[in-house]
């Protein structure tokens, strides 16, 4: 037996799947327009301007550095966010409650106040170079997820664990690797892949830090649309489209997506 | 190797509330004590001092000539099985047994060959690559038992392993456990709030409250002759009646209770008695007759038990809870007079 759907909700429906999808329609095929300004519908189609990023130097040296602050970053973040997750779970009842607050601070701050914040502190008040500037600004921005990510698949597993490997023989930090780190595996996962696009996503932050000679790929979009209005802009677009749908693919075959979504 | 362990004036603290007040206690060689209290008794504290879990203020944990009271939880050597059975969601049950003999260094044909063995001793054998949420509830505290044991440590702990099992399976595993135990003469200290657990099971039980160990002796001795009122309640003394010694002759003592009851109680079968003292009954230790010596008593509720019957009754010297035969049913209003059973009954000092 067919579900009846009430005809405005269908359409409702519709609606809100056209104007998810509407633009990234609208980006593909600007991409493949061949002409010299970004237009929809395309007139006429062309790879060429897929050849011009990589023909560009620009762009190639940005996405590099990109993908290094995210894994840098996304690094950094969990090698400092595990532990915390894992005290603020392990320790929920001796430690002060505004504890775990400070962790989220990062997404409660507006982002272009915490980007100025970070060129303040880290860049001129540190003298960080620009890179290591980067990747520090990075982690902190994204630690939030790291911890709460973690954080809720540690809400989940019981501590007792580690105390019958602890009866057993194993020293602390061995049960920590071998018997904690196994079982929230998936939320380290999870939190690694939030935190890694929102790093290679990330503007407001990078473009405080960003400096000379030094730049992350989504900063030197910008900086090209504002000297040129081609189709490059959409066609960089794409191709990050396309790692993100890349990496998602990896996930569902190996994980499933809907550990993301739980 | 057999060792005893050995507790001695073990303090300890949770924040500024003190949970363990001067603990000491001392289980034999292959001996299994329970300690048995409500929650919040200290027990589960003590057990996770002797794991290493937690530090006490003050005192000393030794282990045959080993002193444990500083050592790491990973350095005891103690068997530990769990009430939530704690086992390794992501190892298969044989990876499960054989885990404490990896952190001892074994080889994998030796642990594998050793946790198979353990296994087959529990009768599970045939689950060994099962991942433990493929198992039931028993099945998972067999797992835990022979996780435990495989290690063959000096000491085995237990924290009220049964708790989560249904009623007709803990039976069945405190008869397994203490199988195992006795065959391997595992020096033992076992962590429940269930009485009837805690007697079957144990060599000795000690009977804790707030922070300290009441008595501690074997099952009869705790069930027949309690030291204290709260052992005596504890143990299912319904009746605990207060009394004072009027007059002795010889052998006979009279003593008057709340109300101006009195009763004549012989020294040689209730034992000696003090000028103030305690008479404990349980409601089988109360002779429920129509006439005679004893407690003149009006009957109430009659609830029949299957073995006799009930009977709630108001005395002058409050209310008291006794059974009487089935053969003579009485009626509620009845007057009757109770008489305390020298065999079932027990004085109490009051100070203790």
């Amino acid at each position: 037996m067919a579900t009846r759907i009430h005809p405005i909700l269908g359409a409702f429906a519709i609606l809100v799947f056209f104007f998810l999808l509407a633009p990234l329609v609208i980006i593909v095929g600007s991409a493949l327009s061949d002409t010299t300004f970004l237009t929809f519908p395309p007139q006429g189609l062309t790879l060429r301007w897929f050849a011009n990023i990589f023909q560009m130097e620009a762009f190639r040296r940005t996405a590099i550095t990109s993908l290094q602050v995210a894994l840098l970053g996304t690094g950094l973040s969990l090698l400092i966010g595990i532990p915390a997750a894992y005290a603020l779970n392990r320790y929920r009842v001796e430690l002060p409650r505004w504890l775990s607050t400070l962790f989220v601070l990062p997404i409660l701050v507006p982002e272009i106040v915490f980007g100025f914040a970070l060129l303040k502190s880290i860049t001129i008040g540190l003298g960080l170079p620009v890179f290591i500037s980067l990747v520090v600004g990075h982690a902190l921005l994204i630690l939030p997820y790291s911890v709460r990510v973690v954080g809720a698949s540690l809400a989940s597993f019981d501590f007792s664990i580690e105390e019958a490997a602890r009866s057993l023989g194993c020293p602390p930090l061995k049960t920590f690797m071998t018997v904690v780190l196994p079982n929230i595996r998936a939320g380290v996962i999870a939190a690694f892949i939030l935190a890694f696009i929102t790093s290679i996503n990330d503007v407001s932050v990078s473009v405080f830090l960003t400096g000379p000679g030094i730049s992350t790929l989504p900063i030197q979009i910008l900086a090209h649309m504002e000297q040129f209005f081609d189709p490059t802009i959409a066609s960089v677009s794409v191709l990050l489209m396309l790692v993100t749908v890349g990496v998602m693919a990896i996930v569902e075959a190996t994980l499933g997506l809907t550990f993301l979504t739980k | 190797m057999t060792v005893s362990l050995t507790i001695e004036n073990l303090v300890a603290h949770y924040g500024t509330t003190q949970v363990l007040k001067d603990l000491s206690i001392s289980v034999a060689a292959g001996e299994l004590v329970s300690l048995l209290g409500s929650s919040g008794c200290g027990k589960t504290t003590t057990l996770r001092l002797v794991a290493g879990f937690l530090q006490p203020t003050s005192g000393r944990i030794r282990l045959g000539d080993r002193d444990l009271t500083t050592l790491p939880a990973h350095a005891r050597d103690i068997g530990l099985v769990f009430q939530n059975y704690a086992l390794f969601p992501h190892l298969t049950v044989l990876d499960n047994v054989a885990f404490g003999l990896k952190q001892r260094g074994l080889a994998k044909p030796d642990r594998t060959k050793r946790a198979m063995a353990m296994l087959e001793r529990v009768g599970l054998s045939p689950l060994a690559d099962r991942l433990p949420a493929a198992l039931s509830g028993g099945q998972k505290q067999r797992v835990a038992l022979a996780r435990a044991l495989v290690i063959e440590p000096p000491l085995l702990m237990f924290d009220e392993p049964l708790s989560n099992l249904d009623a007709k399976l803990r039976i069945d595993m405190r008869v397994e456990i203490r199988q195992l135990q006795r065959a391997n003469g595992t020096t033992s200290l076992y962590v429940t709030h269930d009485q009837e657990e805690a007697f079957s099971i144990s060599d000795r039980v000690a009977i804790m409250n707030a922070g300290r160990i009441l008595q501690l002796d074997t099952p009869e001795v705790l069930y027949q002759k309690p030291a204290s009122a709260f052992v005596a309640r504890f143990v299912g003394f319904e009746n605990l009646i207060r009394m004072k010694v009027v007059e002795r002759q010889a052998a006979i003592v009279t003593a008057e209770a709340a109300g101006g009851t009195r009763l004549h109680l012989s020294q040689d079968l209730f034992g000696p008695i003090k000028d103030d003292f305690i008479l404990a009954c349980r409601a089988d230790g109360l002779a429920v007759r129509r006439e005679g010596e004893g407690i003149p008593a009006v009957l109430g509720t009659r609830t029949y038990l299957g073995r006799a019957y009930q009977y709630k009754c108001q005395t002058a010297a409050g209310e008291i809870t006794a059974n009487g035969p089935l053969s003579d049913p009485l009626d509620a209003r009845a007057g009757a007079v109770l008489t305390p059973l020298p065999e079932q009954c027990c004085i109490l000092d009051p100070e203790n």
